[in-house]
C-alpha cells in the first residue's frame, strides 16, 4: 500500500516537451510510472522519447483517449495556474504542480476553484511524490530511496532527498514520499497527508520534515497529538533564519512573532514528536 | 517588494481613494516650492521603507512654506534606521476628527484574503490586535468572487461608523480592494484612514507589499523597486536568479533548495560555527551561475570558510564543479572551501574537483564540522 500514488497512477504530463517536463519524463518512464500522456498546446500528434508518449493539444483530449488519473504540471509560472483549471475541468481528480514563483493570488484562486470541484492538487513549487519501487510523480530522484515503511512528507525540496538519502544509509525505505511545496497557499498541508499516512495499512512511522513561516506545522502537532497512533519524527529548517526576511520559499517569511522555528519544535515536541536536531539524525530516532 | 507611501498613495488615487494634495521633494527648495503651492500648513513626510518614522523625527508639522524648507533640510538629512533619506513626501496638512485602520492582507491558514478593520486607527495596529482583539475587524473575501458591497458595509457597521459616511467608506474598501488584486499586492494598509473636520474621508498614510512572484506581470511596480534596503550583493544575486542573503557569520553557504541552504546554516550553528549567508543556487543551476553564486559569496570580507552542499536533483553535480572551477580560477579565493556533493552526477562532479585543492566531506555533519574547523584556523578565532 501506498498514499496517493501507486501502480494504478495514469500520468499525464503538461507541459512534456519543454526542457524539464521532457527530462522528467524520461526519468519518470525510467522509474516504472505509467506515463500514458503528454500536453503541449499545438504540438498535438506528435510522440516524445522515442516515440513511448503521445502528445495531445488539450488536456481533455488526453483523458478522453488515454485515460489518465493524474496529472503533473511542469509549465511556466504564468502559464500553470491556467493549466491547473484545465486539468480540473478536463476530470483530473488529483494535480500535481512542480511549477514555482506563481504569484499568491492565482493560488488563492485555483484552490477556492479546486476546493469547490473536489479536486486535489499537491504543490505548487514541490518535487512531487515518491513511492519507491513502485511509481514516481514529479522530480524526486528515484534512485535515493528504497521501498519500506517510513511515510515522508515535507514543504521542502532537496531537504526531502537529503531525508530519503539518510534513510536508505540507515536501510530503511519509505511507502511513500510526498512534497506539499514551500509556497503560502498549496493544495495539501501536513494535516491531509499525516491522515492519509496514518490510515495507509503499510506506513509504520512517519517523518515530518517543516520550516519557517507560516503555522502549517503547529496545526500539525495538533492533529498528530488527537489523531496519530504512528511514531511521528520531525525536522524544521531555518532555526538560523533572522525574522522577516524571505528564505527562498515565499511561505517562509516569519510573520510577526508566529512561524519561528522556535515555536514549530515547541509546538511539535509537547504533542510527543520526536524533532531531529539535524536531518541525518532523523533514521536514528526512527530506529530507537 | 515593499512600496513608499508616496508611491502607495499615488496608486490609491488612481482607484478613487481620496488622498491628500502632496508632491515629493528631492530637496527643501523644491519642498518649499510645493508647501506654497498647497497653502503654506502641510506635513514633511520622510520616505524611507522602514516603520517608525514618526518617532525618529521623520514626520513633522509645518505652518509655513519657509518651516516646510527648514524641516525638509533637516529631514532630507536623516538616517532612520541606518536608511538615508533620499525624499519627503510634501502633504498639505488635515484637520482629522477621526482616525480608522483599514488593510487588505492574505490569510494562509484560510487560503483568502482578509480585510481587517478597526475603529482605532493611526496606532500600531497589531499593538492593537494584542491589548484589545475585539477592536479588529476580520472580513475574508472569496478570492473568486471578490469583495461584495454588502461586506464593505457590513466592516463599516462593524466599526461603528456613522452612517452618513457609509458611501464614502464603500468607495474606499472598493478602491483598496482593487489596488489588493490589481497589482498583486501581499498587503495594503491605510493606517489612518482618517474622518476630516469637513466630514470627508482622506487615506493619510498607505502602505502596499508586492508579491515577488508577480512582478513579471507588474513592470511598472517591478521598476519602482527602492535599491537602498537591499545590500548590494542581494541586488547582483538577483539578476543572476539567485536567492542570496546576507549574515553575520564567518562561513559562507552555498547550497541548492531553500530548506536545504536553510538546514545547512542550521547545522553550522549547531556544529559551533555561524553561517554568513543564505545561498540558494535553484533547481539546474549551471556553471555560469554557480561562479556568480561564488564571486558573491566571497565578496564579503567576513568569510573565513565556504561550505558547499549539493544534493543533485535537477542540479547536475558535474555542472557545480565545473562552476566552481571557472570561479576558482577568476577568483582565486584564499579561504578554504568544503564540498559535499550527492545525487545526481556527483561522481563525476567529484572527480573534476579532485585536483582543486579542496575538502570533501561525505554527510552533511561531516561537512558543517570541517568547515567550522577550516573557518576557526584560516581566520584564528
Amino acid at each position: 500500500m501506498s498514499i496517493l500514488i501507486n501502480k494504478e497512477t495514469k500520468l499525464i504530463v503538461q507541459g512534456i516537451t519543454g526542457n524539464e517536463g521532457l527530462f522528467h519524463t524520461a526519468q519518470m518512464l525510467n522509474y516504472g510510472t505509467d506515463v500514458v500522456a503528454g500536453v503541449t498546446p499545438g504540438k498535438g500528434g506528435d510522440w516524445v522519447l522515442d516515440g513511448k508518449v503521445p502528445v495531445f493539444d488539450t488536456v481533455k483530449q488526453g483523458v478522453e483517449v488515454t485515460g489518465a488519473n493524474t496529472s503533473v504540471i511542469f509549465v511556466p509560472a504564468r502559464f500553470a495556474p491556467d493549466a491547473i483549471f484545465e486539468a480540473a475541468d478536463a476530470g483530473i481528480s488529483l494535480v500535481f504542480c512542480i511549477t514555482e514563483g506563481i504569484p499568491v493570488q492565482d493560488m488563492m484562486r485555483v484552490r477556492e476553484y479546486l476546493d469547490q470541484k473536489g479536486v486535489r492538487m499537491v504543490g505548487p513549487n514541490c518535487p512531487g511524490a515518491l513511492t519507491p519501487g513502485e511509481t514516481k510523480v514529479g522530480i524526486i530522484p528515484g534512485n535515493i530511496a528504497i521501498p519500506g515503511t517510513v511515510g515522508v512528507v515535507s514543504r521542502s525540496g532537496t531537504l526531502t532527498y537529503e531525508v530519503l538519502y539518510a534513510l536508505k544509509q540507515h536501510n530503511m525505505g519509505a511507502s511513500t514520499c510526498v512534497g506539499i511545496g514551500g509556497d503560502p497557499v498549496n493544495g495539501t498541508n501536513f494535516i491531509d497527508v499525516l491522515g492519509m499516512f496514518e490510515a495507509d495499512p503499510r506506513t509504520n512511522s512517519v517523518v515530518l520534515i517543516g520550516e519557517i513561516g507560516g503555522s502549517d506545522e503547529e496545526r500539525a502537532a495538533e492533529f498528530i497529538a488527537r489523531y496519530m497512533t504512528k511514531r511521528v519524527v520531525s525536522f524544521i529548517a531555518g532555526q538560523t533564519a533572522p525574522a522577516g526576511k524571505r528564505m527562498g520559499h515565499a511561505g517562509a517569511i516569519i510573520e510577526g512573532g508566529s512561524g519561528t522555528a522556535a515555536d514549530k519544535i515547541k509546538a511539535l515536541t509537547n504533542a510527543g514528536v520526536q524533532v531531529a536536531r539535524h536531518p541525518e539524525e532523523i533514521p536514528v530516532l526512527i530506529g530507537e | 517588494m515593499n512600496l513608499h507611501e508616496y508611491q502607495s498613495k499615488q496608486i490609491f488615487a488612481r482607484y478613487g481613494i481620496p488622498v491628500p494634495r502632496g508632491r515629493i521633494a528631492v530637496n527643501s527648495d523644491e519642498a518649499k516650492q510645493i508647501a506654497e503651492e498647497l497653502g503654506g500648513r502641510v506635513v514633511v513626510k520622510s520616505q524611507v521603507l522602514v516603520g517608525g518614522r514618526g518617532k525618529a523625527g521623520g514626520i513633522r508639522l509645518a505652518k509655513s512654506a519657509d518651516e516646510a524648507q527648514e524641516l525638509a533640510t533637516r529631514i532630507l538629512g536623516m538616517e532612520i534606521k541606518g536608511l538615508p533619506v533620499r525624499r519627503v513626501l510634501v502633504d498639505e496638512a488635515v484637520s482629522i476628527e477621526k482616525e480608522i485602520y483599514l488593510g487588505i492582507t492574505n490569510d494562509r491558514a484560510s487560503r483568502k484574503p482578509v480585510m481587517i478593520a478597526s475603529a482605532e486607527g493611526g496606532v500600531d495596529i497589531e499593538e492593537v490586535a494584542a491589548r484589545t482583539p475585539d477592536r479588529i475587524i476580520r472580513l475574508h473575501i472569496d478570492p473568486l468572487l471578490g469583495l461584495r458591497e454588502y461586506q464593505a458595509r457590513d466592516v463599516a457597521v462593524a466599526i461603528d461608523l456613522p452612517k452618513d459616511y457609509w458611501r464614502q467608506f464603500m468607495t474606499v474598501a472598493d478602491g483598496l480592494w482593487r489596488v489588493f488584486v490589481e497589482n498583486d499586492a501581499t498587503l495594503v494598509e491605510i493606517n489612518p484612514l482618517v474622518i476630516t473636520k469637513e466630514k470627508r474621508l482622506i487615506a493619510l498614510d498607505g502602505k502596499m507589499v508586492i508579491d515577488d512572484n508577480a512582478l513579471f506581470r507588474r513592470p511598472d511596480i517591478a521598476e519602482k523597486r527602492d535599491l537602498d534596503v537591499e545590500a548590494p550583493e542581494e541586488i547582483s544575486a538577483r539578476k543572476y536568479g539567485l536567492s542570496y542573503i546576507k549574515l553575520d557569520g564567518q562561513i559562507g553557504c552555498m547550497v541548492n533548495g531553500a530548506g536545504l541552504a536553510m538546514a545547512t546554516m542550521d547545522i553550522i550553528k549547531l556544529y559551533g560555527g555561524q553561517p554568513a549567508n543564505f545561498l540558494d543556487i535553484g533547481g539546474g543551476a549551471g556553471a555560469e551561475k554557480v561562479a556568480a553564486a561564488f564571486r558573491i559569496i566571497l565578496s564579503d570580507q567576513n568569510v573565513c570558510a565556504v561550505l558547499i552542499n549539493i544534493f543533485g536533483g535537477i542540479t547536475r553535480g558535474d555542472e557545480v564543479a565545473r562552476g566552481i572551477l571557472a570561479a576558482i580560477a577568476e577568483v582565486k579565493p584564499k579561504v578554504p572551501m568544503i564540498v559535499r556533493l550527492v545525487g545526481t552526477n556527483a561522481e563525476e562532479g567529484r572527480r573534476l574537483l579532485a585536483d582543486a585543492n579542496m575538502i570533501t566531506a561525505e554527510t552533511l555533519a561531516e561537512a558543517a564540522e570541517k568547515s567550522v574547523a577550516a573557518a576557526r584556523e584560516r581566520c584564528n578565532q
